[in-house]
């Protein structure tokens, strides 16, 4: 909620900067610069640059703010961390009252910190001291350190003045106290808004942890043992599939009876999600490489041989004749015209089976791997290695970006004519 | 020698819900070498679908087509084909383009290259060799789609349309360019188009096509065609005969149009 409210405030604060900004500008002079119809010409509208850095910024000072990061300035409060104090009232079992001071030291947690001195208190109640690790709670029980804390009608009154029974809940200088129905106080120190780093570690505890792992591995395997495994098997599946499901898609654009004999299984497996496989994968071939080379040829088959398919099919009627009136045979217009004529469209079905085949390979290795990026994260979790976890979804993000990227280069460099025929 | 005969042509399509079209009808044409055949019609007369059939894209229902005594069964490249739009190869250069036909035929590259040279200069497209078709305009597209189809050497070469899609200005010029490649070359030429003007102007023949079915109307031998190769295509125009049967073939298209859409109106 309130990092929602706060990303809304940074998304208009640093929009509505920009365009004032913007105006103490001078005007550019490009051809978009002059068009005057601009909202709803989709031709205009670019990524501005301005907003893609200041949206990084943002997200990252969020995740800073929220985890107590020192490479950020300003955080949301934190827990509290320190010692501080709380006097209580008791009433023993004759009648009589009296207060005594617990002493608390609230410390980092994994950290080993003395227990606070406490020796004083008046008549029979005795000063009381307890450590208690930030985001934790932590019992005090005065009727063990008190004298007659365990008589019948030993009960403790106030906090800091402020009256208490059991169930009830009273604040004190840092946090909260509530009796339990036994009268044993359950202290409770400010948490703050940050994150605890087993929810939510620093950006730098993941960029140590990225370090660390890129140092001395994980499970056995190195860090690039467990990235590239998984890259090899979506480059090896998807090569597996290009290479049966591009000629099976020429096949049934240029004939009758591979169209007719493909076509059912064809439809029938294209919204099949490569995920469902997972489990009669596994049932067949085992856990084991095979398994999820074979996951990842399905998934990238189907696609491809559509992508060819609809490649076939896209090639305008007129080329195909121009090419056979300039005496091309068979061969020669498959070479020379529907080929290349299918080239975007395949470049486009790679696209989208390399996206699919990474999330399929991902999945995969969260099931059931030996190494691999999926493997690294689900295993991490397993410990409440957070950190572990989110430096591998970033990973993982940010592979699956650069294969995009690169399939984008290829295919600009590979079928510049796409979409000007 | 080196004529060509459409005999007694009839095309059915038969459509998917049952009836069917009667595209052409008993169409029989004779054309000699060097000839330039200009074709008119009312829109849906069949005009495409003759030309597909000399082409051999389709097969006639009933008829054939003989060039040079053989008949034809399928396309080749003995008949060249110019289209509207759109046909040229947008993954090779416009050089590549050109020397397909050659190429296609595994011809010598040094004498492929030298032809191509030669054609890029007729079309006026000689510092373009190496640019991609979708950096050229729609009226360079079509210079190279006609130089395409002349490197290949056809006997016929049929146009559906080449002009259709250009401005006045340039297809005024691809009129002329057109005239002057068909003197040089004599080649015999059949060319489709919707413009009455260019029809007369280009067709030594002009044949009027009349819809439902597809049949011929009326023929006729023009004189202008000629006269364009050594004067201006705009002197030409100003003749008085030119503007006669410019009326004169308007009018009677229109009637057709007007009765077509007659005839719809009585369904209706
Ligand atoms: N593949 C086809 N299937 C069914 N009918 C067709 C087919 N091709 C053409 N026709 C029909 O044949 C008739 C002639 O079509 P055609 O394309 O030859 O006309 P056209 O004279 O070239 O017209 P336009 O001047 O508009 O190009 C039309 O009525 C058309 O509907
Ligand atoms: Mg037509």
């Amino acid at each position: 909620m309130i990092v929602g409210l706060i990303y809304l405030t940074a998304f208009v604060a640093a929009f509505g900067a920009y365009i004032v900004w913007n105006r103490t500008r001078e005007a550019r002079h490009d051809f978009t610069s002059l068009k005057t119809v601009t909202f709803g010409d989709e031709s205009t509208v670019s990524a501005n640059r301005f907003a893609s850095i200041v949206s990084i910024v943002t997200l990252f000072a969020l995740w800073g703010a929220f985890t107590g990061s020192k490479i950020v300035p300003i955080h949301v409060p934190g827990p509290f961390i320190g010692d501080t104090s709380f006097e209580y009232t008791a009433t023993n079992a004759t009648g009589q009252t009296a207060n005594a001071t617990v002493y608390l030291r609230v410390h980092p947690i994994g950290e080993d910190v003395a227990l606070p001195e406490a020796t004083g208190g008046n008549g029979f109640a005795r000063d009381d001291a307890a450590k208690i690790g930030a985001w934790r709670s932590g019992l005090v029980k005065p009727e063990t350190n008190d004298e007659g804390g365990k008589e019948d009608g030993y009960r403790v009154t106030a906090i800091d003045g402020n009256s208490i029974a059991p169930e009830q809940t009273v604040r004190f200088a840092h946090g909260d106290i509530t009796m339990t129905s036994k009268g044993t106080l359950s202290v409770k120190p400010d948490r703050g808004l940050q994150m605890e780093p087993i929810w939510l570690p620093s950006p730098e505890a993941v960029v140590y942890r990225l370090i660390e792992i890129a140092r001395d591995g994980y499970k056995n395997f190195t860090l690039w043992d467990h990235l590239g495994s998984s890259l090899w098997r979506v480059v090896l599946g998807f090569f597996l599939g290009s290479i049966v499901g591009i000629p099976l898609g020429y096949a049934m654009g240029l004939s009758n009876w591979f169209r007719g004999w493909f076509d059912p299984i064809v439809e029938f497996m294209r919204p099949v999600p490569p995920l469902a496989l997972i489990p009669l994968v596994i049932i067949w071939f085992g856990i084991g490489e095979e398994g999820k080379i074979i996951l990842l040829f399905l998934a990238a088959l189907w696609i491809m041989t559509i992508a060819a398919r609809a490649g076939v099919s896209g090639v305008k009627i007129s080329k195909v004749h121009a090419a056979y009136s300039l005496g091309a045979s068979k061969w020669q217009v498959l070479k020379n015209v529907i080929v290349p004529n299918s080239l975007p469209e395949i470049f486009t079905g790679a696209r989208v089976a390399m996206g699919v085949c990474w999330g399929t390979v991902v999945a995969a290795e969260l099931v059931a791997a030996e190494k691999g990026a999926g493997m690294m994260i689900v295993n991490a979790s397993k410990f409440q290695l957070t950190d572990i976890v989110i430096m591998g979804i970033i990973l993982i993000g940010v592979i699956g970006y650069g294969i995009d990227i690169l399939m984008r280069i290829a295919e600009n460099w590979l079928v510049p004519w796409k979409g000007r025929g | 020698m080196g004529s060509l005969k459409i005999d007694r042509i009839s095309m059915r399509f038969d459509l998917p819900g049952g009836g069917a079209v009667q595209a052409l009808k008993d169409v029989s044409l004779e054309l000699n070498k060097g000839e330039l055949l200009s074709v008119l019609g009312p829109s849906g007369c069949g005009k495409t679908t003759l030309l597909n059939i000399v082409a051999g894209f389709l097969a006639p229902t009933e008829g054939e087509i003989l060039l040079n005594g053989k008949r034809v069964k399928g396309p080749g490249p003995e008949r060249g084909m110019v289209f509207q739009q759109g046909a040229l190869f947008e993954w090779m250069n416009v050089r590549k383009n050109i020397s397909f036909g050659p190429d296609m035929a595994h011809k010598p590259a040094v004498e492929t290259a030298r032809k191509v040279d030669e054609l890029l200069k007729i079309v006026g497209l000689k510092d373009f060799g190496d640019k991609m078709i979708y950096e050229l305009s729609g009226g360079m597209q079509q210079r190279v789609a006609l130089a395409r189809c002349l490197a290949n050497d056809p006997d016929v070469i049929l146009m559906d349309e080449p002009l259709g899609a250009l401005d006045a200005l340039t297809r005024e010029k691809m009129q002329g360019l057109v005239l002057k490649l068909w003197k040089e070359t004599g080649k015999t030429i059949i060319l489709i188009t919707h413009s009455v003007e260019e029809a007369l102007l280009l067709g030594e023949r002009l044949l009027v096509m009349a819809p439902r079915p597809g049949r011929i109307h009326r023929e006729y031998n023009l004189p202008f065609a000629d006269l364009g190769v050594s004067q201006d295509l705009r002197m030409v125009k100003k003749e008085r005969e030119f503007g006669e049967r410019r009326e004169e073939i308007l009018t009677m298209i229109w009637d057709m149009e007007e009765e077509i859409m007659g005839r719809q109106e009585d369904v209706a």
